[in-house]
């Protein structure tokens, strides 16, 4: 569904991304993983088209991302930080992207908003919110038009832990429904049960790049936390 | 695109900066209108209120505003929307916001006080160089990611454009006194809106007559239909061109 092309990116003098090439697709829950700075946010960026790469490609089925927005309706992201106009009101978040959506051509999913019971603070302005429930707010606002793609970079941080179980059983039941979906994140027992494939990255490039069953049988472990951990052993020295 | 702005033009104007201007700017008028036996004097004294006031503000809200908002850009980015759109409805929101502090802060005072050709004229160009100053305020935040450098440049453009300028025409002036420079101290006021704003209301003004030979030559052409068609151009063009720079700078770079 995505194809990254040999997608190089430098930012003065670091190489953020270096010939990066890797396929994403349908139904795939794709952990990238990486120390920092290796270049998941990056990436990330350069699908979401925010950050324009030096040479290389991304194709969203074969069309070329740069040659219009109106891919973007297809994705949903979730940001590291989400910090929204201090005197917007939750509910008019919501209502402001339904407009810019065009809510009518699309099915729109309020699970998450329900969940969360942000529909109950929707008179509350954003500025009384505290970090954790805004990062609800932007967690509902990532599934909120069911897009065939998820990106959610490091979306249980700040999340108590009944909040982030909701949100983990919630991009499972979006993987059974055949979505692509993308996820960072440092908390690996996170993404334990979730992920079906792995893109490690590290100072700008793949390091290994697989599914998990191939990362069993090259580390040897069959647990994702010890198998990653052996994975960063073995490249770290 | 316009219920973008409506959206955070309802966030700006519940700013407590945008109250307090639109406060300062009331009472600051209506004690001056108060003060002041004769109105033309008091649109004076506002006229340098306006010309301190309005870069200053409209400048640093408007970057402090941009960086503040740099999330929420990002937010909208990741939706099917192209990124001038986003600037530009940034953009269109600061301004509709200061504007309007300027019309109820100046306007209504002025109509209420001095309701003629030179109160019109001072509202007028209060608009423009609000416009102006938002435009280079988002030029310069876009050219730089550090908030800190962002809000140095402006405070910089602003002490620029509102003292060092003034300065360095003077300097020309004195330097070259034994050269005819009407024509050349009229072309020099363009490149700079204040000087620009501030030529446009004294003109309409009887301040102008005691101004000597150059005055009585500015008055021949600001007066005329071309001089107002030439000030009304050069303060579009001191709106428009850096607002362009700014979202051609804003299209290309990294967010």
């Amino acid at each position: 569904m995505i194809e990254v092309q040999s997608l190089h990116k430098r930012f003065k003098k670091t190489i953020a991304l270096n010939e990066i090439s890797a396929s994403f697709q349908k139904g795939q829950v794709v952990s990238l993983i990486g120390p920092n700075g290796s270049g998941k946010t990056t990436l990330i960026k350069c699908i979401l088209g925010m950050v324009k790469p030096d040479e290389g490609q991304i194709l969203l089925e074969g069309k070329n991302i740069l040659s219009d927005d109106q891919y973007r309706s297809r994705i949903g992201y979730m940001p590291q930080i989400g910090r929204y106009p201090d005197h917007m009101k939750v509910g008019q978040i919501f209502k402001l992207l339904k407009n810019l959506r065009n809510h009518t051509k699309s099915v729109v999913d309020e699970e998450l908003i329900q969940t969360y019971g942000l529909d109950s603070i929707s008179d509350k302005s954003m500025r009384t919110l505290s970090g954790g429930t805004r990062q609800k707010v932007s967690a509902a606002i990532a599934f909120l038009f069911s897009p065939e793609i998820l990106i959610l970079d490091e979306p249980t941080a700040g999340l108590d832990p009944l909040a982030s179980e909701l949100l983990k059983e919630k991009i499972q039941k979006e993987k059974n429904n055949d979505k692509l979906i993308l996820i960072t994140s440092h908390i690996l027992s996170d993404l334990d049960d979730l992920t079906t494939h792995v893109l490690y990255l590290q100072e700008g490039n793949i390091e290994f790049s697989g599914d998990m069953g191939n990362l069993r049988k090259i580390t040897g472990e069959q647990k994702f936390e010890k198998a990653i951990a052996e994975l960063m052993k073995a490249k770290g020295n | 695109m316009f219920k973008l702005s409506k959206y955070i033009l309802y966030d700006i104007i519940r700013n407590k900066v945008i109250l307090a201007y639109t406060g300062f700017l009331l009472l600051v008028s209506l004690l001056l209108f108060n003060l002041e036996e004769n109105s033309s004097k008091a649109i004076l004294s506002l006229l340098n209120i306006q010309l301190i006031t309005i870069p200053l503000i409209s400048m640093i809200f408007s970057t402090i505003h941009y960086y503040n908002s740099y999330e929420f850009i990002e937010m909208l980015l990741a939706q099917p929307i192209s990124r001038t759109k986003v600037l530009f409805c940034e953009y269109l929101s600061t301004g509709i916001s200061l504007v309007l502090a300027l019309l109820i802060g100046m306007g209504i005072p002025v109509l209420l006080y001095s309701s003629g050709e030179t109160g019109f004229t001072l509202i007028l160009t209060g608009i423009g160089l609000t416009l102006a100053c938002t435009s280079l305020a988002y030029w310069a935040a876009v050219k730089s990611r550090d908030k800190a450098r962002g809000i140095g440049i402006v405070l910089l453009l602003w002490f620029y454009f509102a003292l060092i300028y003034d300065g360095i025409v003077m300097m020309l002036l004195f330097t070259f006194s034994d050269y005819p420079l009407e024509k050349f101290t009229l072309v020099l006021t363009a490149f700079n809106p204040i000087d620009l704003a501030r030529v446009s209301i004294m003109l309409k003004m009887d301040v102008s007559a005691l101004m000597g030979y150059t005055g009585a030559l500015y008055k021949d052409f600001f007066g005329s239909s071309t001089g107002i068609f030439f000030t009304g151009g050069i303060m579009l063009l001191w709106i428009l061109l850096p607002l362009y720079l700014a979202m051609r700078s804003f299209g290309k770079k990294d967010l």
